[in-house]
């Protein structure tokens, strides 16, 4: 097998984002973690429910961009439904996440006249409010991990108000980027390193992030893919390596 | 014999005036009835809100100044560039109010409109910046029940006017989709007062019900009152029977980059009716073959 890729092993992270998730529906809304969620039914969640991003669910699970065989219906409006019903883990992108798991994909701005538009909250509000949440962030940096984000699309845990019930399903529950997993497990819900990708150290993510991330120091080395996870994800899942797209090869390791 | 409800684009838009509140079926660029839109875009109307789960279609209200407020779930191409450039520019130049919100709550607002109720209670919204972008204007309701639970009151998404594209119809309104996806189309024509369909083909009924599965068969005649025959109107977003014309989109987003640009396609795109503009997609795509 030849060397692991820093994209081989955010894929394997982003799996793990799904393990012990049962017969649920698993949206992941970039390129690596749909791998990851791929990954995972073929291996231990076999259980997941995938769609083609678009209206149909997956019977298969087909490489990226590829068709396979389908097993059900999943219009935009039943979306919502799934969403409601809180049998769902998204995998969303940010363009802002603060330490409490506060993210942002609408605008940088003040919201009635922001400086740069992007696509408003979507359904992150929905989301978080609902149903676990990851986040995958592919470049790590202080842009994105900010103190304070701009427009609040995707809940954290300081605006979850302890005497309403309404709030009892907020999740965050991984972040997963170039350098490492994160959760929110520190102090008060604050973001947490689970481990650091290997190669990668306490103070390289302590450079790219505008806060102070708790269990830096101690936090290990995320996991290598397995043989088979390998050839699950070179073979099966994304042969034209697309992954690698998402997250080029730092030099140093190259 | 029920009403034969054909009409032409003009015909629709002679029903509307300015400050009117207009919803905007299909789902960021796809099955938008952009046929109507374009009518509108060229009409003397304006002062419009517009409630959408928006794509080019909003875009290209902005780029003609018709858009006042507008209440959405999201903006997307769902193509590269993505994010719509004149909903962008209309946005960081303060020219429209937001009433930003969660999708569900677009589709939650539309279903209290079409059961005539003023709100129905849902969980997304809390704790987000929706909050914000509505103020007083959205408020809370606490459940009477013993559960604790204080929940978005989302109000009901009450339109004057809505468009929708499908894919097929007879004269009296009845029609389906032939894609994957209803979208919203069936609750964007509940929620409002007056309801206007177009479609790529108006076909006999009989051959209608003969052509999709009953369960396509998204609107009834109760739900329409005025049925357009614009073949390719979703154009260029997609619809059952073609898809997106990514190139024709892109080229939308790039000419929106300068004023120049913008003039030489808006000249010879939206300066025209509707079989112009058709005709001219065609030699333009020929130029670019």
């Amino acid at each position: 097998m030849s060397e692991v890729t820093l994209a081989d092993i955010c894929v394997v992270a982003c799996a793990e984002i799904f393990s012990g998730a049962g017969e649920i529906m698993a949206s992941p809304m970039a390129t690596t973690p749909l791998i990851g969620a791929r990954l995972v039914r073929l291996t231990t969640e076999p259980d997941l429910l995938i769609t083609d991003g678009e209206a149909l669910i997956f019977a298969d699970t087909p490489a990226v961009g590829a068709k396979g065989d389908i097993e059900g219906w999943m219009p935009f409006r039943k979306v919502f439904d799934v969403v409601a019903s809180g049998r769902r883990h998204v995998v969303m992108g940010a363009n802002q996440i603060d330490r409490f798991g506060n993210q942002n994909l609408s605008a940088f701005g003040p919201l009635q006249q922001p400086t740069r538009q992007m696509f408003g909250v979507r359904g992150a509000p929905g989301n978080t409010i609902n149903h676990p949440t990851s986040y995958w962030v592919a470049r790590h940096s202080k842009r994105v991990f900010v103190d304070q984000v701009d427009i609040v699309s995707g809940v954290g845990y300081d605006k979850a108000d302890p005497q309403n019930p309404a709030y009892r399903d907020l999740n965050i529950h991984r972040v997963v980027t170039n350098l490492g997993v994160f959760d929110f497990g520190g102090p008060d819900h604050t973001m947490r390193a689970l481990s650091l990708h290997p190669g990668v150290t306490a103070d390289e993510v302590a450079a790219n992030t505008s806060f102070e991330i708790a269990g830096l120091a101690e936090a290990g080395t995320t996991r290598l893919p397995s043989d088979e996870e390998l050839r699950i994800i070179r073979e099966e899942l994304d042969p034209k390596g697309l992954r690698s797209k998402e997250v080029p090869q730092p030099e140093a390791a190259k | 014999m029920a009403t034969d409800k054909t009409s032409s684009l003009d015909e629709i838009i002679g029903e509307l005036s300015s400050g009117m509140t207009i919803g905007i079926g299909g789902w960021g660029s796809r099955r938008k009835p952009m046929a109507l839109v374009r009518a509108l875009a060229r009409s003397e109307i304006a002062d419009l809100t517009v409630v959408t789960y928006g794509g080019p279609d909003l875009g290209l209200l902005c780029a003609a100044g018709k858009v006042r407020k507008a209440y959405y779930g999201f903006v997307s191409l769902d193509s590269p560039p993505f994010y719509d450039p004149w909903f962008a520019h209309a946005r960081t130049t303060g020219a429209i109010e937001s009433r930003e919100m969660d999708e569900g709550m677009v589709k939650c607002g539309l279903e209290a409109a079409a059961a005539r109720l003023p709100f129905l209670p849902i969980r997304a919204g809390l704790g987000s910046d929706v909050r914000t972008f509505w103020g007083d204007e959205l408020r809370t309701v606490a459940s009477p029940y013993d559960d604790g639970e204080t929940l978005i009151a989302m109000p009901a998404l009450n339109l004057d006017a809505a468009f929708v594209h499908l894919d097929l119809a007879d004269k009296h309104g009845n029609a389906a989709y032939t894609g994957v996806d209803p979208y919203f189309d069936d609750l964007y024509l509940a929620a409002a007062q007056r309801r206007y369909l177009e479609t790529d083909r108006i076909v006999e009924t009989e051959e209608l019900v003969k052509t999709v599965p009953t369960q396509r068969l998204l609107l009834n005649r109760m739900n329409v009152d005025k049925v357009v025959e614009t073949p390719n109107g979703a154009h260029f977003t997609f619809a059952g029977e073609y898809k997106r014309d990514e190139k024709f989109q892109r080229f939308y987003a790039e000419s929106a980059k300068d004023p120049e640009s913008w003039k030489v396609f808006s000249d010879r795109f939206l300066a025209v009716d509707e079989a112009e503009y058709q005709k001219q997609v065609k030699l333009w795509q020929e130029e670019q073959a």
